[in-house]
């Protein structure tokens, strides 16, 4: 007993230690998406370069890419190009233009080239909302049956898309979620929000 | 004297909290009924702003922010109750919006940890108080009652003759 007191100090500067350890290597900012496996919102709102309506209807039936952009995020176009490249590989991707000024965004896929099938111009920030965005740039990545099964907040590069979205993209291409979920590693899954 | 001098510090507390106060309700314009506002107030006050590391929406200037209070107003005169505008929030940006986190499995340890330290403390509080103080009791006891035949000699003749013994001990 008096030897265990002895060490008491050394034993709960060591659970201390572990605790602060785990706590330091924990992403203060990681928030899981509570949209995950979710149905895409529904959402009516004009098209960036045309001004018709678009609705969820429009969102074409094939895994897709649902990108959040606006001109007044920097980051965006850090982003921009690697999307340009992502299109030309012939990912689809659809632009949600947060809260931006239409002719801006207009002039800003003019200038740097447009690699979105079609973006819907979301000036109250409703549709952004309820996909819990909090900020810009942010990537959904949809199944064919509109259901959301992965989120990147930030810039989507190389490293992203290859060993993050490519791998859950290219198999939602030739079987359905519920198929090869299963067989997903909890690594992958966990990287997801 | 002394209640002039503690008044001085107080008031600077005073006038700290009062800044505080002011600083949170800075607010476009109210809502339409002084109950709606005061539960505005609350809501605000318990959710988290899902941008920053540790703010809530209250004390938030961020984009992100400013379009939660704006669709909580709007809940709310809109005559959504509390829990609904939580589960609102909750379906859109998980439970990182609480700072008043559901009783659920992973929060468990959240919720349960404060309680379970509290008695930790208070049983190690109890067990160091009853054992010093039966401790000290026995231990007087005991030295009293195991003091040796050679000890008793010592101490009557201690007792007897402090003076020139005193001097050879001191050496």
């Amino acid at each position: 007993m008096a030897r265990l007191k002895l060490f008491l100090p050394l034993i709960i500067f060591v659970a201390l230690a572990l605790l602060f350890w785990r706590g330091l290597s924990l992403n203060p900012q990681d928030m899981p998406s509570a949209l995950l496996n979710k149905p895409v919102p529904e959402f009516a709102l004009l098209d960036v370069e045309t001004n018709r309506e678009l609705k969820k209807s429009d969102l074409p039936s094939q895994p897709l890419l649902l990108n959040v952009w606006a001109t007044w995020c920097v980051s965006c176009r850090v982003e921009h190009p690697y999307l340009n490249k992502l299109a030309e590989e012939g990912v689809p991707i659809v632009g949600i233009n947060l809260k931006d000024d239409n002719e801006a965004a207009q002039k800003w896929l003019e200038k740097f080239h447009n690699p979105y099938l079609f973006s819907v111009s979301d000036v109250e920030g409703r549709l952004a909302l309820d996909l819990g965005v909090f900020g810009a740039p942010e990537t959904f990545l949809v199944d064919a049956g509109g259901t959301i099964r992965c989120k990147h907040v930030g810039v989507v590069d190389d490293r992203i898309w290859q060993t993050k979205l490519q791998p859950l993209y290219e198999r939602l291409q030739k079987q359905s979620w519920d198929e090869f979920s299963g067989e997903l590693s909890d690594s992958l899954l966990s990287r997801c929000h | 004297m002394s209640t002039r001098r503690l008044a001085i510090p107080l008031l600077a507390l005073l006038t700290l909290l009062l800044a505080v106060v002011t600083r949170a309700s800075v607010e476009v314009e109210p809502l339409s009924t002084p109950e709606l506002q005061a539960r505005y107030q609350v809501l605000i006050e318990e959710m988290r702003c899902p941008k920053c590391q540790n703010q809530n929406l209250a004390g938030s200037d961020s984009m992100v922010a400013n379009d939660l209070r704006r669709e909580i107003r709007r809940l709310l005169e809109d005559g959504f109750s509390d829990a609904e505008i939580n589960d609102y929030m909750v379906a859109r940006y998980g439970d990182f919006v609480l700072y008043r986190p559901p009783v659920q499995r992973n929060t468990l340890a959240l919720w349960l940890a404060p309680g379970v330290f509290a008695a930790l403390g208070l049983l190690a509080l109890v067990v160091i108080v009853a054992r010093s103080r039966s401790g000290r009791g026995a231990g007087q006891e005991s030295q009293a009652d195991e003091l040796s035949a050679e000890e008793q000699r010592r101490l009557a003749q201690l007792l007897r003759g402090e003076g020139d013994r005193g001097s050879k001990h001191n050496d």
